[in-house]
């Protein structure tokens, strides 16, 4: 049910010998089961202007990887709003910003009605609460997710905030990474609590901390985050990156930061490794 | 029940099985019922070290297949009698060891021993892991040099991913370090890590020094586990170690350049 699914016209199959009747109308197509994760798009109000001025906001930072990007759409907090969600006006704005909506979740009957006249699928599974469909669910609207959510805390009146909050929370590692050991914390921050050791490797889509030796690699913002940051006790790094720019130690890392407590950041093009004092 | 301990190192040559035989005579010489099983399946060395080779009849293998009992495999060792030594086999390979196999062969050592020790292969593939899947506790065995530590260090990561206790969450695999083949004058001269740098690398408790010596290759020919030999700093470091595994307090012996000359002068080795 709430697995998105596809129906993949076979076109090629006239090529394939092992479909015994190749004229009938079956073999012009196949219909399988998939399982896709989406980003969902939280709305929190039922005004379109709103909700424009903060995607647009917030695609700015973040275009090419929401390019085309089929989307879902979870209604939970607009379902009493007044006036109701116009539905031809929110695809018509998201197709505008090279979305592709494909599908709501989480919103009233009526909602979901209106959703259905606008062309959109709708996901269900996750109102039926501890259902066997969680665990789909969460393929769909797990860490993966990116929600324009509005934090009760900020000041931000409108529709959304203008960062992507991610639902996955920092990955915490106290035991030592050792030799051969990988460790990535997706859609987030790594804090590691012990040494990184030669050839370990650490990954973060975020900032990556390591209050202890970092001997191995480390490499921040994975998934092209150039503000992500790397943090180190004492700086004794086989390799550093940021976004896609790395940097090698080949024999040993300059003596001026060696064995140093650093911060790396990316300037330009650029890693700078600053002393932290 | 038993205590399993995998004796591991990552890397070959430094000193895994001559550990075996020594830390094992060690527990057994103390009177505690032991076991020690040779998982180099195909380059078996243990039998050779403990001195028994001439008399392996059945192995680890052949237990394992159910071609003979455990009882028949077992070799009773001729000095110390709380001792015994499961060979394995020279004419198969690694692929002969089973994981339900090394499992039932380890559940019947349990019951008739107190400490059951693994002598690991070199290396991480099938016979390493099957060594140190069902550990308790494991001592890594590394030389004071940058690819021992660092194999040391891959095999660390290995315990606390692959064993059974890793994968079943149970409490973490007890590690200790022994550094083996040590020699405090050439980490003097700076041609060796020191005991400093390996556990700062590391980063576990250290059981054991073992100085760099003689005495542990004379014993090893002629196939007497060198913890027998009080006269040998080998010996007597390896002696040290079984008191510490045991929850003694001791100094750690022969690690400073000085010290070893007197008591060379002294034990005359």
């Amino acid at each position: 049910m709430d697995t998105v699914r596809t129906d993949k016209v076979g076109k090629d199959n006239a090529d394939t010998k092992d479909i015994i009747d190749s004229s009938s109308d079956d073999s012009a197509i196949e219909i399988k089961g998939s399982v896709f994760t989406l980003p969902v798009l939280k709305i929190c109000t039922t005004e379109i202007q709103q909700v424009e001025k903060a995607l647009k906001k917030h695609l700015a930072q973040s275009l090419s990887f929401f390019k085309n990007a089929p989307i879902v759409i979870d209604l939970e907090r607009t379902k009493q709003l007044k006036p109701a969600m116009d539905f031809q006006a929110l695809t018509g704005l998201l197709r505008a910003q090279q979305l592709v909506p494909v599908a709501v979740q989480k919103g009233s009957l009526e909602q979901h009605l209106e959703a259905e006249k606008a062309g959109l699928a709708i996901l269900t599974g996750q109102a039926s609460g501890k259902s066997k469909s969680q665990e789909s669910e969460a393929a769909v609207a797990s860490e993966q997710t990116t929600t324009l959510d509005e934090q009760d805390s900020t000041t931000q009146r409108g529709t959304a905030s203008d960062e992507v909050t991610s639902n996955a929370p920092t990955k915490m590692v106290s035991q030592p990474i050792r030799s051969g050991q990988r460790i990535y914390a997706r859609g987030g921050d790594l804090i590691v609590l012990a040494a990184v050791n030669a050839g370990a490797e650490v990954m973060a889509d975020g900032n990556i901390h390591i209050y202890a030796p970092l001997r191995g690699r480390a490499l921040a913002g994975v998934r092209g985050d150039q503000s992500a940051r790397i943090f180190c006790h004492s700086m004794e790094a086989e390799l550093i990156a940021i976004a896609g720019s790395y940097r090698v130690f080949e024999d040993r890392v300059p003596d001026e930061i060696r064995q140093k407590s650093v911060q790396i950041c990316l300037r330009g093009e650029q890693l700078d490794i600053v002393p932290i004092h | 029940m038993a205590k399993i301990i995998v004796v591991t190192s990552g890397k070959g040559g430094v000193g895994k099985t001559t550990t075996s035989a020594s830390f094992a005579t060690g527990l057994a010489k103390r009177g505690h019922k032991t076991v020690v099983i040779d998982f180099d399946v195909g380059l078996r060395n243990l039998d050779l070290i403990m001195g028994c080779e001439r008399r392996v009849v059945y192995d680890f293998v052949n237990v394992i297949q159910g071609e003979a009992s455990l009882v028949q495999a077992l070799i009773k060792d001729k000095r110390v009698d709380t001792l015994n030594i499961l060979p394995a086999s020279q004419t198969r390979d690694k692929d002969a060891l089973t994981q339900a196999g090394v499992e039932r062969v380890l559940n019947e050592l349990r019951e008739t021993h107190d400490y059951i020790i693994c002598d690991s292969p070199a290396g991480i593939e099938t016979g390493a892991i099957m060594a140190l899947y069902y550990a308790d506790e494991a001592i890594v065995v590394t030389n004071p040099e940058v690819s021992s530590v660092r194999d040391s260090d891959r095999i660390l990561g290995i315990l606390q991913a692959k064993s059974k206790r890793a994968l079943e969450g149970a409490d973490p695999i007890k590690e200790h370090l022994l550094i083996t083949r040590y020699d405090p004058t050439r980490v003097h001269h700076g041609e060796m890590l020191s005991i400093e740098d390996i556990t700062d690398l590391l980063g576990i408790s250290l059981i054991g020094v073992i100085p760099e010596s003689q005495s542990v290759l004379q014993a090893s020919n002629s196939g007497i586990p060198v913890v027998l030999d009080d006269k040998s700093d080998s010996g007597l470091a390896y002696q040290d170690v079984v008191a510490r595994f045991l929850g003694e307090d001791r100094q750690m012996r022969f690690v400073e350049m000085e010290k070893k000359g007197f008591l060379k002068r002294l034990f005359g080795t």
